[in-house]
């Protein structure tokens, strides 16, 4: 029987690729993504059909990973957000031109309005770039069916297919219809034994593949019933939508009549038969995207001759952030039902660091460690310690990517700036931290490297740390000295010996790492009540 | 019918446990749900919203139009006129008058009460303190709900029954200190409706 769950988008994605017969989930930990693999890692469903489902160590790992399992035959899935496709920009775009064997689905969730972001990318930018085939859902529902699909799709066409989300997907909640789960695939190796090698031979052959199955994948586009035209009586207006905007803009017709012909958009790339029938039949156009202006940018064309185009890019909605109900309505020229303004007596609250948080012991000492130098030359990194930014701590200079504290401090000393400390975490330095240590190892660059070891992967909500107990290993293995590398004890009883060796490792004209050491207090806290239960039920029994 | 429900707190106060709680009530009277979360970096002492929408008819957006929210429901006094632009002008704020302070710079009570009073629809109520008295700060958040209960056109007997269901593993102690919080809170708004 078919069953009707309650799912974050996340969440139905995660069900439907359990349903759809992965065998191995890959990821990195980042809002908006993190709750996919989370609950495959706690479906009983997916223990019992051994699947494959943890932390990799960063999402190139994890989509070179998921090739590979692609490669035996088997289906996989690789989950991240969208600054993460940078970091697996390498494998994905290749993985266009090797194709797919087993099933293959990247998801890829953006967070337009940066709500835990650096930056608002949009993925589809990737499908293009790649020429591969892109869902976007508009609700939970379409989620969890375009995995089915999406699987299905990727095994045929023998292609990746590039999943995007956006936040709102991502964390919104709705009841998803559940359909009876697939068996796993059998090993079964590439019927072409070159195909996955990229030697420029292969390559170029591979490539003209690629290129003529792009008729099949704007066919797929038309066929699948995701792209939807729905004529309207009022030609005045056609108005295109991209993912979840669908629902702002019905939203705003409480008897869900638009009057207006629309063309919802869901799997690209967009059939032009269906682009050209509402440009056709419509004096002018509304386009609403969550995200870039691409699909408008497309329409509009270079020189912009045509019919009136309205969207992000003349204004009609505004070039950046995410999209609500009360912008669509302006953009249809309906009243905005704003209500009171919020009363100026209400003060922002910012986020920071928890009670008892080992960061701020540690950006307190280091803060007292600079007194003698002038400020700007800390380069901190992405976590929970980029709070470090904010009052009380005023503590850090930097944050751009992840593992870019180390690159830029090096940069830094190269141009003369000493001391240069970068800071970042136990997971960051797993993440993208080792290669740029190595380089400073190299040239024996003058930092002071400080790696916050919390034990685990904390913004994101205490994922694994990919080197737990193993960072100072890591450090020496890779070239550090052995007399510059300091584990500390990162609380005020320690303070005194814990300032003396920061001071004079920042005087120290080399590499040297100090690993201020102590658990999150949000996962101490949890393993104490886990172990407490755990007690309970042995008392118990 | 249809609830539109913004819920608002400060990051680790725990208003997805009032989600929650709605939410089951909702499923089991057969009821349209879509519920936004908010996760990441926010979490951390920010400030933190939800997005709960209740209907009989499939709801089209997971964000509540601005000026259409029937109900805020707020664990902080803060918290609850952040919201202001998103709440009916029909709509009820119902709010802890109990502050959160993890900010130097917060306001004064009285100024803020101003605030809330200027709200037509609003019930204020020292939800620690009422929980307290109960037997355990803990049930703040359910005080707070039963004070929401009035106008959330869902029986009275689903939210209990949701509450049971959602605690039942926890003992039922627990369970009764629940049931008691969201009726303590349920017969503040009653007296205070008008």
């Amino acid at each position: 029987m078919n069953q009707k769950l309650m799912l974050l988008g996340d969440e139905a994605i995660a069900q439907a690729a359990i349903d759809a017969g992965i065998s191995g989930i890959y990821a990195y930990p980042g809002t908006p993504s993190t709750e996919i693999t989370e609950y495959v890692i706690q479906s009983k469903e997916a223990k019992a059909g051994k699947i494959r489902a943890g932390w990799s160590t960063n999402e190139k790992t994890a989509m070179e990973s998921a090739l590979g399992m692609s490669y035996a035959g088997k289906r996989a899935i690789v989950c991240m957000k969208h600054v993460g496709l940078n970091v697996a920009a390498d494998p994905f775009m290749n993985s266009a031109i090797t194709g797919a064997n087993g099933g293959l689905i990247i998801v890829s969730a953006d967070d337009p309005s940066m709500h835990s972001s650096q930056n608002e990318q949009d993925s589809r930018v990737y499908g293009k770039f790649a020429m591969l085939p892109v869902l976007e859902p508009t609700n939970q529902q379409d989620a969890y069916d375009m995995v089915h699909y999406g699987f299905d799709m990727s095994e045929k066409l023998g292609v990746p297919v590039l999943m995007r989300i956006t936040t709102r997907l991502a964390h919104s909640r709705a009841g998803v219809v559940c359909i009876p789960s697939r068996p796993q695939n059998e090993i079964r190796l590439p019927g072409d034994h070159r195909q996955f090698i990229l030697l420029p031979a292969n390559a170029r052959r591979q490539y003209k593949t690629l290129l003529l199955k792009q008729d099949t994948f704007e066919k797929y586009a038309l066929d699948s019933g995701f792209n939807v035209f729905t004529d309207g009586e009022n030609k005045s207006l056609g108005i295109i939508t991209t993912g979840i905007a669908y629902n702002y803009l019905l939203e705003n017709y409480p008897d869900r009549h638009i009057p207006f012909p629309v063309l919802k958009i869901a799997q690209y790339p967009i059939p032009h038969s269906l682009v050209a029938k509402i440009y056709n039949s419509c004096e002018k156009l509304l386009i609403l995207e969550e995200g870039y202006p691409i699909v408008e940018e497309s329409i509009k064309g270079f020189l912009n001759t045509g019919k009136t185009i309205h969207g992000r890019l003349d204004g009609t909605v505004p070039r950046d952030g995410e999209l609500n109900p009360n912008i669509v309505a302006v953009a249809l020229g309906m009243n905005d039902s704003r209500g009171k303004d919020i009363p100026s007596v209400v003060v922002s609250r910012p986020p920071s660091l928890c009670k008892g948080c080992p960061h701020i012991y540690s950006y307190n000492a280091l803060n007292e460690a600079l007194e003698k130098w002038s400020k700007g030359r800390v380069f901190s990194d992405i976590g929970c310690y980029t709070l470090g930014a904010l009052d009380p701590f005023d503590a850090i200079n930097t944050c751009v990517d992840m593992g870019a504290s180390i690159t830029m401090a090096k940069g830094a000393a190269d141009a003369g700036l000493l001391p240069a400390v970068a800071v970042i975490g136990d997971s960051t330095f797993t993440h993208s931290g080792i290669t740029g240590l190595i380089d400073c190892v190299k040239d024996k660059s003058k930092i002071t490297i400080m790696i916050l070891d919390n034990e685990t992967t904390a913004m994101t909500g205490g994922q694994d740390s990919a080197a737990f107990g193993r960072i100072e290993d890591i450090c020496l293995g890779v070239g550090v000295k052995k007399d510059h590398i300091f584990v500390l004890d990162p609380s005020p009883k320690h303070h005194e010996e814990n300032l003396a060796i920061l001071r004079q490792e920042l005087e120290y004209e080399g590499v040297s790492v100090i690993i201020p050491r102590r658990e999150c207090i949000q996962t101490a806290i949890r393993h104490h009540k886990e172990l407490k239960k755990a007690e309970a039920m042995k008392i118990e029994i | 019918m249809k609830r539109d429900i913004i819920l608002a707190g400060v990051g680790g106060q725990g208003i997805l446990s009032i989600a929650a709680t709605i939410g089951t009530a909702a499923l089991s009277a057969g009821l349209y749900i879509k519920q936004a979360e908010v996760h990441g970096m926010s979490q951390r002492g920010g400030d933190v919203s939800s997005n709960l929408r209740i209907a009989d008819h499939e709801i089209a957006s997971d964000l509540i139009p601005y000026g259409q929210a029937d109900l805020i429901i707020s664990v902080e006094p803060m918290e609850s006129l952040r919201y202001l632009p998103l709440l009916s002008p029909n709509g009820w704020l119902i709010t802890n008058t109990k502050p959160f302070i993890n900010i130097t710079n917060y306001p004064e009570m009285d100024k803020l009460m101003i605030e809330i009073e200027k709200i037509d629809n609003h019930i204020a109520l020292d939800a620690d303190e009422m929980a307290k008295k109960l037997g355990s700060g803990k049930s703040a958040n359910m005080v707070i709900l039963g004070a929401a209960s009035p106008f959330l056109e869902i029986d009275y007997s689903e939210l209990k029954e949701a509450i049971r269901n959602i605690f039942e593993r926890k003992g039922v102690e627990i369970v009764k200190l629940n049931l008691d919080a969201l009726q303590a809170g349920r017969d503040f708004a009653e007296a205070h409706m008008n």
